[in-house]
């Protein structure tokens, strides 16, 4: 039931790509981002493409698990597509009627523009895809480090994640708990309109609320008990180490973004 | 001097409306390489008494000196802390990362200790606890016993001189609570480490070295198992649950039958038959 839910999209695998340092694949995916927007024809998206094509093939994830991913925001895509092929004026006349028309400059761009956006999207969720929230926690804590003399508490955050990510399943099996215990004494949670049925979530949302406080309460005690006290001189079970190939992946994918940028 | 000394020990909650103290007046030694056992029904304020152990709460009047180090001295928290571990009710509410070995390496990772010796305190913890193998798991898939046990091994990796158990069995199951106590067992007798256990359930107490009965925030009584068992009526008088055969005993005693100090079915069956 609820329990079954995974966080995040994260799809186990043993391949070379789930086996880069999560820092590096941070690094790499924002440099990607940043080359992408410097493209400005089809012949860099389509050579973009075919890197993301190879990256996908060596991850070992099916691509029609990766394109089920992008369900979410096909509905974006459509907009965008439309409000440029309506709205964005210029070039020749394509078609029109009344006040209505395309032009060709407006077609132009909105299939540039979703080309960017499908393909931004298809390689953030490969990062998800093929890193578990538990490596880019570290990762991203790894990354915020240097912003610490800033000010930015990078172990916090990152501490946060984790136990936010260690108490979702747990959570998730207490508020079947209190559905069943609430059905049983009655409670309807399945019928009515939108409005009937967000207030009979009043009665589960309550006690879950009153019990994650309660539960933040002894976790804190427990925490301070083992001798926690914040994120200075703590070390790591799990120290993150670059290996040679994480070096190899970095420069290969610096030299593409170059290439890319000339097209 | 005693591993845990605790000399003339008051202790009042300060946003309560009560003027009765948690605790008065308590005086107490442990040994180490004892197991003691702390019963009391609710609200006796054995609770409170396991916190103070932890630097949780420093007492109101009174010392309590961990291994000469004295708790109400803030330089010696730390200190203490790692010197005392400490397991709570609740198995989910102690448990911190979403796999056994990072929640077993949290303790050990606070303390700054390098990445290698982790990695074998966590080990070492583990097998201690009969979880070795578990090390990937997810703590939620985990049974109450196992997850008891997996906080048992964090408090172990911190290589403490103490564990207090404050009432770890109290939300088990029947299998859950006899893997718990076989744990706490092996640790005292295998291992040497002090176990300071705090329950309700009268018949964990069975095989402590000193039992100390709390009541209202008073020491009742302190003694060995036996000695306590005999004052069966007035446990009763407290609300504490008496094992049966400690009762049987009792009762055959009032009327006249020459019987021993009972404390578990077999030694009644062995000392009738």
């Amino acid at each position: 039931m609820l329990t079954d839910i995974t966080i995040g999209q994260y799809m186990a695998r043993d391949s070379i790509i789930h086996a880069l340092d999560a820092r590096i694949k941070i690094i790499i995916t924002a440099i990607l981002i940043i080359a992408l927007f410097t493209i400005d024809t089809f012949s860099g998206f389509g050579f973009f493409s075919i890197f993301i094509l190879i990256v996908i093939f060596l991850s070992k994830i099916s691509f029609l698990k990766v394109i089920k991913g992008l369900k979410p925001i096909l509905f974006l895509i459509i907009l965008t597509l439309f409000i440029h092929i309506f709205l964005t004026k210029g070039g020749d006349i394509l078609w029109s009627w009344r006040f209505i028309s395309i032009e060709s400059e407006g077609v132009y761009t909105g299939f540039f523009m979703v080309s960017r956006i499908f393909i931004l999207i298809l390689f953030t969720s490969l990062l998800t895809l093929t890193t578990s929230p538990l490596q880019l926690t570290d990762g991203i804590e790894y990354i915020l480090t240097p912003l610490k003399r800033f000010g930015v508490p990078a172990s916090e955050l990152s501490m946060m994640m984790t136990i936010a990510l260690r108490f979702i399943p747990t959570l998730l099996e207490e508020a079947e708990k209190i559905m069943k215990a609430q059905q049983a004494r009655g409670a309807d949670f399945e019928s009515g309109n939108l409005i009937q049925r967000a207030k009979s979530l009043v009665p589960l949302l309550v006690p879950l609320f009153i019990s994650a406080f309660r539960r933040a309460d002894d976790l804190a005690l427990a925490m301070e008990s083992r001798c926690y006290r914040g994120g200075e001189g703590r070390t790591r079970l799990h120290e993150l180490e670059y290996r040679y190939y994480d070096f190899i992946a970095l420069i290969i994918v610096i030299i593409m973004a170059v290439t890319v940028s000339f097209f | 001097m005693s591993l845990i000394n605790i000399n003339g020990v008051d202790f009042l909650y300060e946003n309560e409306n009560s003027d009765r103290p948690a605790l008065q007046n308590i005086n107490l030694q442990i040994e180490a390489g004892d197991f003691a056992v702390i019963i009391g029904s609710n609200g006796s304020g054995k609770s409170t008494l396991a916190k103070l152990l932890n630097v949780l709460l420093t007492p109101t009047k009174g010392e309590i000196y961990i291994d000469g180090l004295n708790s109400s001295k803030s330089e010696n928290t730390w200190k203490i802390r790692q010197k005392v571990g400490m397991v709570f009710q609740n198995p989910d509410n102690q448990l911190v990362a979403s796999m056994v070995e990072d929640d077993v390496a949290f303790g050990p990772e606070n303390l700054g200790i390098p990445s290698p010796e982790i990695r074998k305190r966590v080990d070492k913890a583990l097998e201690m606890v009969g979880m070795a193998g578990f090390q990937k798991f997810a703590p939620h898939k985990l049974s109450g016993g196992q997850k008891q046990r997996v906080a048992i091994a964090g408090v172990i990796a911190m290589e403490p001189d103490v564990i207090v158990l404050d009432e770890p069995t109290a939300m088990l199951d029947p299998q859950g609570r006899k893997e718990v106590m076989e744990t706490i067992e092996y640790l005292n007798k295998e291992k040497e480490i002090t176990i300071v256990h705090i329950t309700h359930f009268m018949e964990e107490a069975v095989t402590a070295d000193k039992v100390i009965v709390m009541n209202e925030g008073n020491i009742l009584h302190k003694g060995t198992p036996k000695s306590i068992f005999r004052l069966v009526n007035k446990l009763k008088e407290i609300n504490l649950d008496i094992p049966v055969a400690a009762e049987v005993a009792e009762y055959l005693r009032s009327k006249n039958v020459n019987i021993p100090d009972i404390l578990t079915i077999d030694e009644l069956v062995n000392s009738l038959c």
